[in-house]
């Protein structure tokens, strides 16, 4: 028999179950979702099918604050009711329906008004990781959009109504280590490399090798060698124009021999140098995203409540100003060459980051001396994983939602010269909702009251814009669609609009990939959606 | 309790307001009634094709959206995997029929719809099955299927003196995902883009030269491959096919991927890569499968009711970075393989030269076709003569021979037709060959 013993990692039924989204945000990301406790206000068929995308990957705990009754309606396009629930208390019978999607998954319900609970339990909401609200009042959307902005703690508010679809994320600041962009450029230092690399690249000479090796080569190597002729051509000045970078290209093809049929033959490696040129002769300088980070006053000034990002954002500050390099990634693309040629180059880059990371680690440590806090507020771990994105860290400051009710009326005209923009959707919305304060039922609720109610919401949107000074009139057609809608929530729509607004979520419980900022309107007549910075 | 009273009842109140009342953005066509909700819910029949992370969804937004004749197929089981975002699925299902128990699953919760499953391949079923419907959906992740069932629409349409009869087109709404992105795009086929007109949207499966793979392994990729395509059938372990499911035969492979990787001293090989590579798992979340099936049954609603215009054709989603839609109109390629009534033809320019073989590649490769295991037939003086069969292996082998053929030595000449049969499409598709010679006689 050929079969060994089994000497695999024994996976667990939690690794194999999350297996397909572990590959997403890793198995550091799953830990901050499985300790994240989240509250939904108003458990609408937009609000469960949130949960539910939070609840399947396995969010850690969730709970749901809703005084209402489940109706007929709610049946009809909620999937977490059935019809034996009518009358019953909304928030426990989707807390149970959502239970039984994971049973790694813990659930709680308080059967009272988001009212209230804001005025009788103070800080109910601050002992959670993210709130978000469904379908909430005006009154109720402002106050506790103030509550939280205080206690810190992040908000999403979103609303499903006919065809439409609002999100919007409130965070006072939100950091992200692990962007994960679609592209990005290798890091590879070729124009100044450190001495351990240097004398690696200048081991080999690219005009004395046979062609065997020639084929063998990687295009690092090339590369570099080129480049270092087109020093010694323009008196050691880098290649930094277009022009540089054209010459280079020119130099690598140059290089390559004439076949019999006078036939220039460009092997894979030498066509890979070629076209690193592009993306590996970036400029050496920090780039502007993070010296804006290094310089933020969070960086500069750390207090004993600074968070680890900015502890280690001013370790690495510390070493940048000594070494005058950002940290270098440590890997490098794959590329055509023999094995042996590739991994001792792979090594170096390797080690490389591994020592730079562990100067910051150590600067990091010390600052967490200074201030006085405990020794493991930044792991070694962290530390590699800050270093490796360096280039990438992103930081979000968002503004109160309240705000654009109450102090700074949104300057929304710029939006607005565009008669298609989906922005009016957003100065729709906020007419519904000042239509619902003032007459307590949507808008063409009642069949008998839709051209009453059009005229009604015109007004109120009409107030609004010039409270806010903005001369655009909207376009009636607009108006009278969403008093079509009647306040109807369509179930597809709502799905939509829960998927996005779960992952939004998750974003902002793992730290990785870049949330929304701050406002997403999605108009599913035409499916176009729009994001705008309120 | 009937289904006319049902669409009466006061649960479907959401959905009336869209489809009784007028509105401004509504299709031409749009007759506001309360016959529309009678027609989705009585008479217009739905076929979702998958039932996994989208076909699940999207079963669940159908039926809240009013639709009740809706069939599901898929010939897949549940596994443990999929409980991440198949919310239809608990672990007691494991092993069992996903169509079935999404069904059970819908018809149990939402009172009054007749979800029909069927645990079977798509290709178990022929036209006179696909023509029942009204509108089809796809939530699958095989491009293969897709490009199926896409060419099974095609051939259902009707052309009366060159004229589509616009009766026979069943609109087809398709979805797909890949971890944080996604798409989804409406085919009216004979009408507008359909699959094949755009296979260059799907990108193919990346693939590791063998030279590579054999002698420069440089990444934990390389060495996984290596072990799956060389070690596995040299040595045999288990004296069966290589299956991803079954964890002996993983472990297996990670083992012998790590033992090859430290003789090259490669890092980075761990369990979950080894299963990624031999299964080629795509990573999936709950959260992009709920608004790609969104999007998708809001298609199919609009389709079937008229209430707005629908999608015109293609749409992207991305969620890595904020949240990110672009919609555009993917244009019908004039000489599609699958939707177009021209019939497709392939340049000879010598074939006292030209062997069979290149024909084969040319529809194996070529970004054109992407075909799997073409068969290929033709008539040679009335009288069928088989070219080179994939289908079973005694007839392959007997058949390999011709491939090293010329296109002359097979008796073939210039409009001959060629007879393509391939997994990726339900129908025979003629090719002509076409001598370059021969047109220069004529002229
Ligand atoms: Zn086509």
């Amino acid at each position: 028999m050929a079969s060994p013993a089994p000497k695999s990692p024994e996976q667990s039924e939690k690794s194999k179950k999350y297996d397909r989204q572990l590959r997403l945000w890793g198995d550091h990301g799953q830990m901050l979702l499985e300790n994240a406790k989240v509250c939904l206000i108003n458990a609408t068929a937009l609000g469960t099918e949130i949960l539910k995308s939070l609840v399947l990957p396995g969010i850690g705990a969730f709970t749901i604050v809703d005084g209402e009754k489940v109706s007929e309606e709610d049946i009809g396009s909620n999937f977490f009711l059935d019809s034996d629930s009518v009358g019953m208390s909304r928030a426990q019978v989707t807390t149970n329906s959502l239970l039984e999607l994971n049973l790694d998954v813990r659930g709680d319900c308080i059967d009272e008004t988001p009212e209230h609970v804001l005025s009788h339990t103070q800080n109910f909401f601050n002992n959670f990781d993210l709130v978000i609200g469904t379908a909430l009042p005006e009154k109720v959307l402002i106050l506790l959009s103030k509550h939280l902005w205080e206690a810190n703690v992040p908000l999403i508010v979103c609303r499903s109504i006919g065809f439409l679809g609002y999100i919007r994320l409130q965070v006072k600041e939100h950091t992200v280590i692990e962007a994960h962009p679609d592209s990005e450029n290798p890091d590879l230092r070729l124009t100044n490399p450190w001495p351990e690399l240097k004398e690696h690249l200048d081991k080999v000479d690219i005009s004395k090798l046979d062609s065997k090796e020639r084929s063998h080569v990687p295009a690092l190597n090339i590369l570099y060698y080129f480049i270092k002729k087109f020093q010694e051509e323009n008196d050691g000045a880098q290649p930094v124009s277009r022009n540089d970078k054209n010459r280079i290209r020119e130099m690598i093809k140059n290089s390559v021999e004439y076949d019999e049929n006078g036939i220039q033959i460009l092997e894979e490696n030498f066509e890979e140098a070629i076209h690193f040129v592009n993306t590996c002769l970036s400029s050496q300088t920090i780039p502007k995203q993070l010296k804006t980070l290094l310089e933020d006053d969070a960086c500069t000034n750390l207090t004993q409540n600074s968070s680890p990002f900015w502890i280690m954002c001013a370790a690495l500050r510390e070493m940048i100003q000594s070494d005058e390099t950002i940290p270098v990634k440590g890997s490098i693309p794959d590329m055509a060459s023999d094995s042996e040629s590739y991994i001792a180059l792979q090594q170096i880059y390797h080690r490389k980051a591994l020592a730079q990371a562990e100067n910051v680690y150590r600067r990091a440590c010390q600052i967490v001396r200074n201030l006085g806090l405990p020794q493991d507020t930044v792991s070694e771990q962290e530390v590699k994983l800050f270093c490796k994105h360096s280039s990438e860290l992103h930081i979000m400051r968002g503004s109160c939602i309240a705000d654009e009710y109450e102090k700074n009326s949104p300057d929304l005209s710029s939006y607005l010269e565009d008669p298609d923009s989906l922005m009016f959707y957003y100065v729709i919305l906020r007419g519904l909702e000042r239509f619902i304060g003032e007459f307590n039922t949507y808008p063409g609720q009642f069949d008998d009251q839709v051209e009453p109610d059009v005229l009604k919401l015109k007004i109120i949107i009409g107030k609004l814009l010039s409270e806010w000074g903005c001369t655009q009139v909207l376009r009636d057609e607009r108006v009278h669609e969403v008093c079509r809608y009647g306040g109807a929530e369509l179930h597809s729509i709502s799905a939509i609009l829960g998927g996005a607004a779960a992952h939004e979520a998750i974003k902002l419980i793992t730290h990785q990939y870049k949330p929304l900022n701050n406002t997403f309107i999605y108009d599913a007549i035409t499916s176009n959606s729009a994001t705008y910075t309120l | 309790m009937g289904d006319c009273q049902d669409s009466g009842q006061k649960r479907w109140d959401h959905l009336r307001k869209v489809l009784e009342r007028p509105g401004p953005f509504c299709h031409p066509d749009f007759e506001p009634s309360s016959d529309i909700l009678d027609f989705i819910m009585t008479a217009c029949k739905v076929l979702v094709v998958g039932a996994g992370g989208l076909g699940c969804e999207v079963l669940k937004n159908l039926v809240l959206m009013g639709f009740k004749q809706i069939h599901i197929i898929d010939m897949d089981t549940v596994e443990l995997s999929n409980l991440n975002r198949q919310f239809l699925f608990r672990r007691k299902d494991i092993g069992c029929s996903k169509a079935e128990v999404a069904a059970d699953f819908i018809n149990k919760r939402v009172s009054g719809c007749h979800v029909t499953p069927h645990f079977r391949m798509i290709q178990d079923y022929d036209d006179l099955f696909y023509r029942e419907f009204h509108i089809v959906v796809c939530g699958l992740d095989s491009i293969v299927a897709r490009r199926w069932v896409n060419g099974m629409l095609v051939s259902l349409l009707n052309y009366e003196d060159g004229v589509l009869d616009q009766t026979s087109v069943i609109p087809m709404v398709d979805g797909g995902t890949e971890g944080f992105k996604g798409n989804a795009r409406v085919i009216l086929p004979g009408m507008s883009a359909c699959v094949e007109c755009t296979l260059d949207l799907y990108p193919p499966q990346i693939t590791y030269p063998l030279c590579t793979i054999a002698n420069t392994p440089r990444l934990p990729e390389h060495c996984i491959e290596y072990v799956k395509v060389v070690q596995w059938p040299k040595e045999n372990p288990f004296r069966t096919l290589l299956d991803g499911d079954e964890p002996q035969h993983v472990s297996w492979i990670y083992e012998k991927s790590l033992e090859r990787a430290a003789q090259f001293n490669i890092p980075g090989v761990t369990y979950r890569l080894v299963q990624g590579v031999v299964k080629n798992i795509i990573p999936a979340v709950a959260s992009t499968n709920a608004v790609i099936a969104g999007i998708c049954a809001t298609e199919v609603f609009k389709i079937a009711t008229s209430c707005c215009v629908p999608l015109n054709n293609y749409l992207v989603f991305n969620d890595v970075d904020g949240i990110y839609t672009y919609t555009y109109e993917a244009e019908k390629k004039e000489n599609c393989l699958v939707c177009s009534l021209i019939p497709q033809t392939i340049t000879v320019k010598d074939p006292t030269k030209m062997k069979l073989k290149e024909i084969y590649t040319l529809l194996t490769d070529s970004a054109q076709y992407r075909m799997k295991r073409p068969g290929l037939t033709t008539n040679i003086n009335g009288k069928s003569k088989t070219l080179y069969l994939t289908a079973l292996r005694c007839l392959e082998e007997k058949t390999r021979p011709n491939l090293s053929k010329t296109l002359e030595e097979l008796g073939l000449s210039d409009g001959s037709e060629i007879l393509v049969v391939d997994d990726t499409s339900p129908n025979t598709m003629i090719i002509r060959l076409k001598y370059l010679s021969g047109d220069v006689e004529m002229n």
